[in-house]
């Protein structure tokens, strides 16, 4: 069974076990913009962030990104800005983790998005992907390649909503054009 | 870093001590097969499998499971054996899925020494395969690398190892090693559980020079799993935990905290806030039937039992504060989605008529009730799992930690090291004000303390009077200076008080008679003027030295040790030149260890106008009366604070501050 999800599809975040899935962690990674000879520190950098906006009945009521990395109550933590992208090698260079157990009993969707800070599209970076991965496990459960996702600069890449007494997550995987989540939040609406 | 192969590609490897993880969705048997430069496995003796788990170098577990840990030495190898392949099969007669297409991708990864990720991969695209060829490590111009493999075969084990040149007894190996590995229905269960979330519970890599640990479950459990290393030292005082139940697999060594269901994930170390947040964050998957396991004093991450009680006190400001602004946010979403809907109904002039507007308001009210019941009974879940830490917390600590009234406190002792932080009071948030959160702040302080005798209109300040929340200011300020006296070691730690108009006489009176305070209070301008122009001097040359790099080269009066100036009743007594002073103090002191504590009524020093108000912004704000003014860093509740103060009637203040004129005497200081 291959884990990749296609544009759209739903995958219930409960185990075939019965368990809950109880974190979830998208990845974003990117490969690092070559450094430009002599003066190195004028190399034009990559800063790809990944947010997630926390919703309850469609009011978004806190968001996690660089400049607030724990939600109030502490249940969806961002691991910190990265400015400049990796080895491009399939690691995460920015994470954000959601701890399902904890999310506030309000908060009934929580959407993840991708922005390109400095304004490259994903035509330019390379090796960019967005993922989806299961905390406990390690396992992937969703993985979008970016990079030539042509010309936007962001990407509405997945939500996880309650149903019932657990989580669905829902691949989205939009294309969209903003410097960061706040640029994106009408694009996002459709998608609640 | 690790490298995530796809199938196909390979990876040179510097390592030959590896260790192989591998996590499925249903059990599997795991194998390891040798072969030759031609690419032949030679026989049954060059099949490693759950029915033969050991050869030198190599180890594979003797059971199927959802995950393995296989160990491999390359290095321990014959030289004729030149490709080594890493197998998987789905476990016979199994309730489990009929092919890997079923399951969830295979995952594994290759570890080196120190547990460190060299290469993971995961099986993707797999069909109706029952068995695979995961990896493989093969020579290349000497020394060794990996490859994604990710062949499957319909034809199972035998398929696999006959395709791998094991022309004959192909079958009846295949058969032996499902036979050897079958799952009994606990073992099934119990590695599945272990494989689910808990991979601290599985025993460690080998380290170079140890053999290696024994993976495969034989049912008798080591009893070394009931001596947790990671047990706090130090909490003597605390009846540890009950021992988490052994993980039913057996045999392997639990090294996860006593305390702690939920061990490090596999994503690595968790962060120290991540820790500190685990205790009330436990997953109900990871929890032992039993219910959320006890806290533990101590819990938390630090080099000394100090430090890890205040990293645990402060995980608990954070939870609190997190758990709250939680509640309160999905309070406020109902309050506003209640309006927001019987607003609606409201507009709508249809519902006017009949019953319809009373039903919508039921139904809103009802929403909005099921909201915040639900709220409130994670909140109380939450709120339970703090207290009792808090009941644990409390009793084991320290005295600079301790509230007067914990018996700590009657066995004092002078300390022969000096604390990292200091309690001023309590915390308490309006959802559960009987739950109480130190307030600690790291020494030497880095901002003066002020005290405000002002009036602040609480209840609690009106029912103390008028000059009642004066002399609770003076009371506090003396208790909170003969905490630091206390908590410091003798000689190290010297108080200064400047009480003008000597109106703070009877709180004072314990310092002066246990002692600690040497001599008189400074009293009137001249006093006053005397005691600031010598801690000024002393900041001066300290900066001077400093700045100079000549620490050596201070006058021997100017010994080394912190200071503490108490000023009573600002800004009486003091002229410009003095309030200079202070500032000035205020600003270089805490640098060169000259602390301040400012007794203070705000409307006393009204006729500086604006000229003070930098000074009382630098200072941190306390009351002598509980006062919801000090937030937290992360959300920002107004939190009430409640000062640290000696219960009425008990001697303890002076019973201790007599020790410390004592040691400080007979430490000649």
């Amino acid at each position: 069974m291959t884990v990749n999800l296609s544009k759209g599809q739903g995958i219930s975040l409960e185990k075939s076990g019965g368990g809950a899935l109880s974190s979830v962690r998208m990845g974003l990674g990117w490969k690092a913009a070559p450094r430009r000879g002599l003066f190195g520190k004028r190399t034009k950098e990559i800063d790809l962030d990944a947010s997630a906006v926390l919703f309850a009945g469609e009011q978004p009521v806190d968001v996690v990104f660089f400049r607030h990395l724990v939600s109030d109550d502490g249940s969806v933590r961002h691991t910190g800005d990265n400015l400049v992208g990796g080895a491009g090698q399939g690691g995460d260079d920015e994470a954000v983790l959601v701890d399902l157990q904890r999310v506030p009993v309000h908060v009934d969707q929580i959407v993840f998005t991708v922005n390109s800070f400095t304004g490259q599209t994903f035509a330019e970076v390379e090796n960019a992907f967005c993922r989806l991965v299961d905390e406990t496990t390690g396992q992937e459960m969703a993985r979008y390649t970016l990079t030539g996702g042509g010309q936007y600069t962001a990407q509405i890449m997945a939500k996880v909503h309650r149903t019932g007494g657990g989580w669905t997550m829902t691949a989205l995987g939009t294309p969209a054009n903003g410097r960061t989540f706040q640029d994106l939040m009408p694009a996002i609406v459709p998608h609640l | 870093m690790t490298a995530e192969l796809v199938r196909g590609q390979n990876h040179p490897l510097t390592e030959t001590r590896l260790e192989i993880t591998v996590s499925t969705g249903d059990p599997v048997l795991a194998g390891i097969l040798l072969a030759d430069a031609r690419g032949h496995v030679a026989g049954p003796d060059g099949v490693v499998h759950p029915g033969a788990p050991r050869r030198p170098g190599l180890e594979v577990p003797g059971r199927a499971a959802a995950s393995h840990r296989l160990t491999v030495d390359l290095g321990a190898l014959d030289e004729t054996v030149h490709r080594v392949t890493v197998a998987l099969a789905l476990a016979a007669g199994a309730a489990g899925p009929d092919r890997f297409g079923a399951t969830a991708a295979p995952f594994t990864a290759v570890h080196g020494p120190g547990a460190a990720e060299l290469v993971s991969f995961t099986l993707t695209g797999l069909g109706p395969e029952t068995a695979v060829a995961a990896l493989e490590f093969y020579r290349r111009q000497g020394a060794w690398r990996v490859r994604a493999v990710g062949q499957g075969y319909t034809g199972g084990l035998a398929g696999l190892l006959r395709d791998q040149g094991l022309a004959e007894g192909a079958g009846a190996l295949a058969a032996a090693a499902h036979e050897a590995a079958a799952p009994v229905p606990r073992h099934a269960t119990a590695s599945r559980t272990a494989g689910d979330g808990t991979p601290a519970a599985v025993a460690p890599p080998p380290r170079p020079g140890e053999p290696a640990p024994a993976t495969a479950p034989p049912p008798a459990a080591p009893p070394m799993a009931a001596v947790p290393p990671a047990a706090p030292s130090g909490q003597a005082s605390e009846p540890s935990a009950p021992p988490q139940p052994l993980p039913a697999g057996g045999g392997r060594v639990d090294y996860r905290h006593p305390g702690r269901a939920g061990g490090p994930t596999a994503a690595g170390p968790p962060s120290p806030q991540q820790a500190s947040q685990q205790a009330p964050q436990r997953s109900p998957q990871q929890d032992p039937p039993a219910g959320p396991p006890r806290p533990v004093a101590g819990d938390a991450e630090g080099w000394t039992p100090e430090e890890r009680l205040y990293n645990q006190v402060r995980g608990m400001f954070e939870d609190l504060a997190r758990a709250v602004a939680a509640y309160r946010s999905a309070v406020s979403f109902a309050d506003a989605r209640r309006e927001r809907e019987l607003g609606q109904a409201l507009a709508d002039p249809r519902s006017r008529t009949g019953g319809t507007a009373g039903r919508a308001r039921a139904e809103a009210e009802a929403r909005h009730a099921a909201l915040v019941t639900r709220a409130r009974a994670v909140l109380d879940r939450d709120l339970a799992q703090l207290t009792a830490e808090s009941e644990v917390v409390e009793p084991a600590l320290p005295p600079a930690f301790a509230r007067w009234d914990n018996p700590v406190w009657h066995g004092y002792r002078v300390p022969m090291e000096n604390p990292m932080a200091l309690r001023l009071g309590d915390l308490h948030l309006p959802e559960r004000p009987e739950l109480r959160i130190p307030l600690l702040v790291r020494l030497p302080l880095e901002t003066g303390l002020w005290i405000d005798g002002g009036r602040t209109g609480t209840t609690a300040d009106l029912a103390a009077g008028p000059g009642g929340t004066r002399r609770a200011a003076a009371e506090a300020a003396v208790a909170l200076a003969a905490r630091l006296l206390a908590v410091h070691q003798p000689g190290d730690y010297t108080l200064h008080v400047l009480d003008p108009a000597g109106s703070a006489a009877a709180s004072l009176a314990p310092l002066l008679e246990s002692g600690a305070l040497p001599g008189p209070p400074a009293a009137g301008a001249a006093g006053v003027t005397a005691v600031l122009s010598e801690l000024t001097r002393r900041v001066d040359l300290l900066h001077m030295a400093v700045r100079g790099g000549a620490p050596d080269a201070l006058p021997p009066d100017l010994a080394a040790g912190e200071h503490l100036l108490l000023v009573n009743d600002f800004p009486h007594g003091f002229d410009d030149r003095a309030v200079t002073r202070l500032r000035y103090l205020a600003d270089e002191g805490p640098a060169v260890g000259v602390h301040l504590l400012m007794v203070a009524d705000r409307e006393d020093a009204r006729a500086y106008g604006p000229l003070l108000d930098p000074l009382w912004r630098s200072l941190l704000r306390i009351t002598p009366v509980p006062d919801d003014h000090l937030a937290d860093p992360w959300v920002g509740h107004a939190w009430t604070y409640e000062p640290a103060l000696v219960p009425a009637g008990s001697r303890v203040l002076v019973q201790v501050l007599r020790q410390v004129a004592e040691a400080r005497r007979a430490w000649g200081r």
